[in-house]
């Protein structure tokens, strides 16, 4: 267990640590907490440093490249600058290509002036390409952090990110 | 055909429908109740071996067989997995299952856990789905509340706990095994089997895995009883003893060039004719249809002439795919060029290859960039053939892999080049018109990472 007055320059906050013990009786190993702290931790930084990377390792008893061993295996968790205050995925697999899906991620990305998987420079959207996001009976669709974007168009994905660069911080 | 009263989905477009209350109200938690009380684990095993449930998400796998692979007299623990990591494209039927009706699944999961005398239940549901995730955590903290989680559920002296576990966005982990490394805190690498999971599984302990749907068919034929659910469907080939036929409702997931997409429910053995006319308002547009994915991408394709194949477990195979899959159907309506659906398929799988196993991680990248060097008009006839060696030569059936991934990525390959072969030779002779007939070795494309 890392003590709160241990490291003054710490990532993992105490509601941070809480939450991970909280879910520590489910699993009969430490290892198994591996996904859902780090999880917990790019909930609130929306990415998961080195630092953390090795926070988490001794929070757990392992090896931080035993995390980041699986840490890297997803692809999921942004490790070099946060993500986004809105993390948007686009599907660009069959049931969505279909109906348009690369044309809304092409153009959305384009009016935000970034790559797929990258991030506006005021910090405001990351967009990613996601395969199938399980929801091709709305295809083409986007998942904006918990809100799933259903039927779009390129007018309507471009009307959201400039409903999501209006929002204030 | 005749009407089907849709039974799994019985909860959609019921408000609150997710809720407890409404889930006892329509006979919900008393087959449960019932079971607790006056049978034993073993009964509930032959139940559904007596059904003849066959695993919904994917390989089709007899439920009550597979219950039966772990060891007597276990000490424990024995843990059961629900594989909520629904990834395959086109399928979407787990998530209207976990959001519109979820304590369905979870009264199935109590019944399955009872019969395999897990105490420990654990879904492992994908990243992607924020909304089945907070409707299964309220379904299970009403559960708890209502006593059919817990210690001494209902004074039987069983007990489960049922903890959801969120994914990180990778297809593999839908493979049981892969599924099984994820939760362990490790990358999702599929097993070497055997040992199989039923006797060295998560945590090196007995474990099984099921799909959501199968756990839903698992509840109501605790509800309806084991006649209801086999007098649905196909029943079992009587020229064939090993035929253990496709009995029950399916859930079929409509998408792509239709009319109205949608999860509809059916017994089994549907044909993609029926599912596009009756459910899914024809070809969009009025147009004509051309091809058709018939259970999610990595079974293959059906041409337009096949699609009054059954789908049922033994019918996609019969038109040399790779099987039902999760009988997701995408249309491909006239207007879709052939090369354009393979490079999505294979930017997919090259994608999601865990890249445990060379010849996946090497064959899903270069069918990748075969299609990238066909569609920018690279295209050479040799790289048909190239494609069909790579598509030959990876997967658990000709056993150069681990896991089915690679037969997943190698299926819409083949069959796409098998039975639409000349739309791939056209469209390379038109597009390379000087070097269509070259065979000798080309410097790769400078193609963008697929990774």
């Amino acid at each position: 267990m890392i003590a709160s007055n241990r490291n003054p320059n710490r990532i993992l906050t105490d509601p941070m640590l809480e939450k991970i013990e909280a879910l520590a009786p489910r699993y009969p190993n430490r290892r198994a907490l591996t996904l859902p702290a780090l999880h917990i931790v790019n909930d609130v930084l929306r990415h998961v440093p080195l630092e953390a990377v090795a926070e988490v390792a001794a929070v757990l008893g392992l090896a931080p490249a035993d995390v980041q061993d699986t840490l890297s295996f997803y692809g999921f968790f942004h490790q070099e600058q946060p993500a986004g205050r809105v993390r948007a995925w686009v599907c660009r697999s069959i049931s969505c290509a279909l109906r348009g899906g690369e044309e809304v991620l092409e153009t959305i990305c384009h009016a935000a002036g970034i790559q797929p998987g990258g991030t506006t420079a005021d910090g405001s959207i990351t967009i990613e390409s996601a395969e199938c996001l399980g929801a091709c009976d709305f295809a083409p669709c986007m998942l904006a952090n918990k809100d799933l974007h259903k039927n779009l168009t390129p007018e309507t994905a471009v009307a959201f990110l400039q409903s999501v660069r209006g929002r204030p911080e | 055909m005749q009407t089907f009263k849709p039974v799994l989905l019985e909860a959609v477009g019921i408000p609150d429908g997710y809720t407890l209350a409404s889930y006892k109200s329509r006979g919900g938690y008393a087959p449960l109740e019932r079971i607790l009380a006056q049978k034993k684990p073993l009964d509930v095993v032959d139940m559904v071996k007596a059904s003849g449930l066959r695993g919904r998400g994917g390989a089709g796998f007899s439920t009550g067989l597979k219950w039966t692979f772990l060891p007597k007299d276990h000490p424990g623990p024995i843990y059961l997995c629900i594989n909520a990591d629904e990834s395959e494209p086109g399928t979407f039927n787990n998530r209207i299952l976990m959001e519109d009706d979820p304590h369905q699944m979870i009264e199935g999961t109590i019944l399955s856990a009872f019969a395999t005398r897990a105490s420990t239940a654990y879904i492992y549901l994908r990243y992607e789905y924020p909304q089945s995730w907070d409707r299964l955590q309220g379904a299970i903290d009403e559960a708890y509340a209502a006593g059919y989680l817990g210690n001494n559920i209902r004074g039987s002296g069983f007990s489960l706990n049922i903890y959801l576990h969120r994914g990180a966005a990778a297809y593999i982990c839908g493979e049981e095994t892969g599924l099984i490394e994820s939760l362990e805190g490790k990358r999702a690498w599929p097993r070497i089997k055997p040992p199989f999971p039923a006797v060295e599984g998560l945590f090196q302990k007995p474990t099984v895995v099921n799909n959501v749907e199968t756990m839903a068919c698992v509840a109501q034929i605790a509800r309806r009883g084991v006649d209801w659910f086999r007098s649905i469907g196909v029943p079992s080939d009587p020229n064939n003893p090993r035929d253990p036929g496709s009995y029950g409702p399916k859930l079929y997931c409509l998408s792509g060039h239709v009319e109205k997409p949608g999860c509809y429910e059916a017994p089994l053995g549907l044909t993609v004719r029926q599912l596009i006319d009756h459910f899914g308002g024809g070809v969009w547009k009025g147009r004509k249809a051309k091809a058709a994915i018939p259970g999610g991408i990595s079974m293959g394709l059906f041409t337009e002439a096949e699609f009054d194949t059954p789908l049922d477990f033994a019918g996609p195979g019969r038109v040399g795919c790779l099987g039902l899959g999760t009988a997701a159907v995408v249309v491909l309506d006239e207007t879709v060029s052939m090369v354009d659906f393979l490079h999505n398929s294979c930017r997919f799988f090259a994608h999601e290859s865990c890249g445990q196993c060379t010849p996946c991680r090497e064959g899903t990248s270069w069918s990748l960039r075969l299609l990238e060097r066909i569609k920018a008009g690279k295209g050479r006839l040799k790289d048909l053939e190239l494609l069909l060696e790579i598509g030959n030569t990876m997967g658990m059936m000709p056993g150069s892999t681990i896991c089915g991934l690679a037969d997943g990525a190698a299926w819409p390959i083949k069959n796409a080049i098998q039975k639409f072969r000349s739309e791939f030779e056209d469209f390379i002779r038109k597009t390379n018109p000087l070097g269509w007939m070259v065979t000798d070795p080309v410097p790769a494309l400078q193609i963008i990472s697929a990774h």
